[in-house]
């Protein structure tokens, strides 16, 4: 193994992740208390102390979610950012993925050794369906939060590929009882059956209301440092082996909203970086961005796991299940727990976590590549990582 | 040049806080007229008080009482206050150390003109009549001329009852503007008519335009009557009420592509059932007398389209 990689860049490695509790109100911390709670967790976990920090890089969900309060001033001490860099990134929902990877470039750059990077939502200081439904003057009010923006996109894949009307109640299941494994997941609904999901209310036929994500709480914190800081760390460290970002508008004309073209550009990019030629057959599982049910068959697809219009009976045939052979949101995913600024940085830390072998009782057995996965927008913002138990090689 | 239009937008939201242990003790004290600051490792005192040592990062939570009087450390006048700002006269916006504090904090100061404030003034809190926990429990800071020293209680934090959160609303005004092509477009659909606009590059004709192709980087300036039929391409059905959003549930919200559209653009289908809406069908727009928009589509009768000529539409 060579020490450093054709692209001269250094080796990122996550050496400590801290989660909160997700709840729908902590009411008993400020987002300062919140912030810092999960980045206590990640010090803790890296056996690091906020002296070891070079910086911190932050993200939170679109300001008029939880109201304008520029945490990158606001929460600079509750994170030991004093004389240090702090920054914030913004991609909407796709941002806690982003937010790790731009940390992780700046590692990967050589700029600093080991950097805090932080993402989180207090949504129930707000009310997040008021600001994706705020009013345009001249414009028809008719939008009605994010489930009414996705609706039509979920029935024109359910159009395009055929998929029985089933395969979201099958999805939503899975997530909910993989939550219950996972101690820091929201929902923890231990009477949840098939036939529960099946008969909840249509919120936005053709998602019910079980098919839907809740509203929470949370934040989760990583400690990514270099191949110095990797060997110091007193457990495994997860290793990235390929990370990219993508964007495109929300609406242009040839837009493909069931599978954006940004989304697969996003993917190849990071399965070119590790070397990854079958997706299917050489990563071991999956944490995606799947905020109602149907984005896993969607997503299945976009990420190249399933030929188009096939990524349902993936989810149908089991495949995605924790005892699959290419498990899908083992933590319970966005549907059991989403803080929405916090959501995708979850996302990439529950994937470290399996590589570490540390995600207890929803640990994929011999897990070695997974990947992490956030979307944001409109479908506009993508934002991957794939991490890997062995360093990168290539 | 045609009509660019203007409009009023108001964004207002009342965001609730928790306080947290530090926060709480801080607001809890201003109600019963104390003010508390909170110690550093280094033996400071800040006010107001904050949960993380800004030096070491720990955790602080020693509270200390500071006194009602203090000095202005710097000030700007405000000739002309704002809606919602603590004073409606004119005012002066002052930094003050308490005194017992290290740090200063910011308010506003009573005073007739910018004449009578200077820096190192002496002033002292005014106590607001009704206090609930909240900054404005201090009304405003005063001149204090050395009579009458403030008598401390020595209090370090635990109160009756609690104040754990705020609510802090947040209202934002604009001056919307919707800009040149969009302008064009809502005064088309003002007498009934849809016009989108063309990219010279890849001739995609937006509805409703934006003045530029996002997919070319160009700007668009031919326009182009399409519609009024359409199809719907995908939709979804309504069933829960937004907030601020006055329409009767359930509703169906389409995406319709016009005839000669290359993008889809968003409507309300009435005029049929609303299980009975299916992708495919035609449509055409309902218009209200002096309406921005049309109401809805309805129905036109035609036979559904073929899913091969809107696919690419969805």
């Amino acid at each position: 193994m060579s020490t450093v990689d054709k692209a001269g860049k250094e080796p990122v490695a996550v050496v400590g992740i801290g989660q909160t509790k997700h709840v729908a109100a902590r009411r008993d911390v400020s987002i300062a208390g919140l912030v810092r709670e999960a980045a206590g967790r990640a010090l803790q976990d890296a056996e690091l102390t906020w002296a070891d920090i070079d910086a911190v890089v932050i993200g939170k969900a679109p300001d008029f979610f939880e109201g304008v309060m520029m945490p990158e001033l606001y929460l600079a001490d509750a994170l030991g950012a004093v004389g240090k860099p702090m920054l914030r990134v913004h991609t909407a929902g796709s941002v806690g993925g982003s937010t790790a990877l731009v940390a992780a470039n700046l590692i990967a750059a050589r700029v600093h050794g080991t950097v805090l990077t932080l993402a989180f939502e207090k949504q129930s200081e707000s009310n997040a369906m008021w600001g994706l439904s705020l009013p345009i003057p001249f414009q028809q009010p008719l939008l009605a939060g994010a489930g009414g923006f996705f609706a039509p996109h979920v029935r024109a894949y359910m159009r395009r590929s055929g998929a029985p009307e089933t395969v979201g109640s099958l999805v939503a299941y899975k997530d909910r009882r993989n939550a219950l494994k996972n101690p820091y997941a929201h929902l923890h609904e231990h009477d949840i059956t098939l036939e529960k999901v099946q008969a909840s209310p249509m919120l936005w036929d053709p998602i019910r209301y079980s098919e839907t994500c809740p509203s929470s709480d949370g934040a989760c914190a990583m400690v990514l440092t270099d191949r110095a800081g990797a060997a110091r760390s007193p457990r495994p460290p997860a290793w990235m082996l390929g990370g990219a970002m993508r964007s495109e508008p929300t609406l242009f004309a040839g837009k493909d909203c069931v599978s954006p073209q940004a989304g697969k550009d996003c993917a190849a990019d990071v399965y070119r970086q590790a070397g990854i030629t079958d997706p299917r057959r050489e990563i071991d599982a999956v944490e995606m961005y799947v905020p109602f049910s149907w984005y896993e068959p969607m997503w299945l697809e976009n990420l190249g796991f399933a030929d188009e219009g096939e990524g349902w009976k993936l989810t149908e045939s089991g495949a995605t299940e924790l005892d699959g052979d290419l498990p899908v949101n083992m933590s319970g995913g966005v549907l059991s727990t989403n803080p929405i600024g916090a959501s995708g940085m979850i996302r990439f830390a529950e994937a470290a976590l399996q590589v570490r072998g540390q995600a207890g009782e929803h640990q994929v057995d011999g897990a070695r590549r997974v990947l992490g996965h956030a979307y944001g927008g409109g479908s506009q913002f993508f934002s991957m990582w794939l991490v890997g138990a062995q360093p990168p090689t290539v | 040049m045609p009509e660019v239009l203007k409009a009023p937008l108001v964004l207002e939201f009342p965001f609730t806080r928790s306080l947290g242990p530090v926060q709480s003790a801080f607001l809890t004290g201003l109600r019963e007229r104390v003010v508390l600051g909170v110690k550093t490792a280094d033996g400071r005192t800040l006010v107001p008080p904050v949960e993380y040592d800004p030096v070491t990062a720990e955790e602080i939570r020693d509270l200390v009482e500071v006194a009602p009087t203090g000095t202005v450390t710097t000030w700007a006048w405000n000739p002309a206050p704002r809606r919602g700002q603590p004073l409606q006269e004119q005012f002066a916006w002052v930094l003050v150390k308490l005194d017992g504090a290290d740090t200063a904090l910011l308010h506003v100061l009573d005073a007739p003109g910018p004449d009578a404030v200077h820096t190192g003034m002496r002033v002292r809190i005014r106590w607001a009549a009704e206090r609930s926990g909240a900054i404005t429990d201090i009304a405003c800071f005063e001149p204090y001329d050395g009579s009458q020293a403030p008598q401390l209680t020595g209090h370090d934090g635990p109160f009756e009852e609690m104040v754990t959160g705020i609510v802090a609303p947040a209202r934002l005004d604009y001056t919307y503007g919707p800009g040149r092509a969009q302008s064009a477009y809502i005064n088309s659909l003002a007498e009934q008519r849809t016009v989108g606009e063309r990219c010279p590059s890849c001739r995609k004709v937006y509805v409703p335009p934006r003045g530029a192709c996002p997919t070319c980087g160009v700007a668009t300036a031919e326009q182009v009557e399409v519609g009024p039929r359409g199809t719907v391409t995908t939709y979804c059905i309504v069933n829960i009420k937004a907030k601020n959003l006055d329409i009767e549930v359930p509703y169906v919200y389409a995406h319709i592509a016009l005839d000669g559209a290359d993008l889809a653009l968003h409507g309300r289908i009435a005029g049929i059932p609303y299980d009975q809406v299916r992708m495919g069908l035609r449509v055409e727009p309902v218009w209200t007398e002096g309406g921005r928009y049309p109401d809805h589509y309805r129905p036109t009768g035609e036979p559904d389209a073929d899913y091969e000529t809107y696919k690419e539409l969805l």
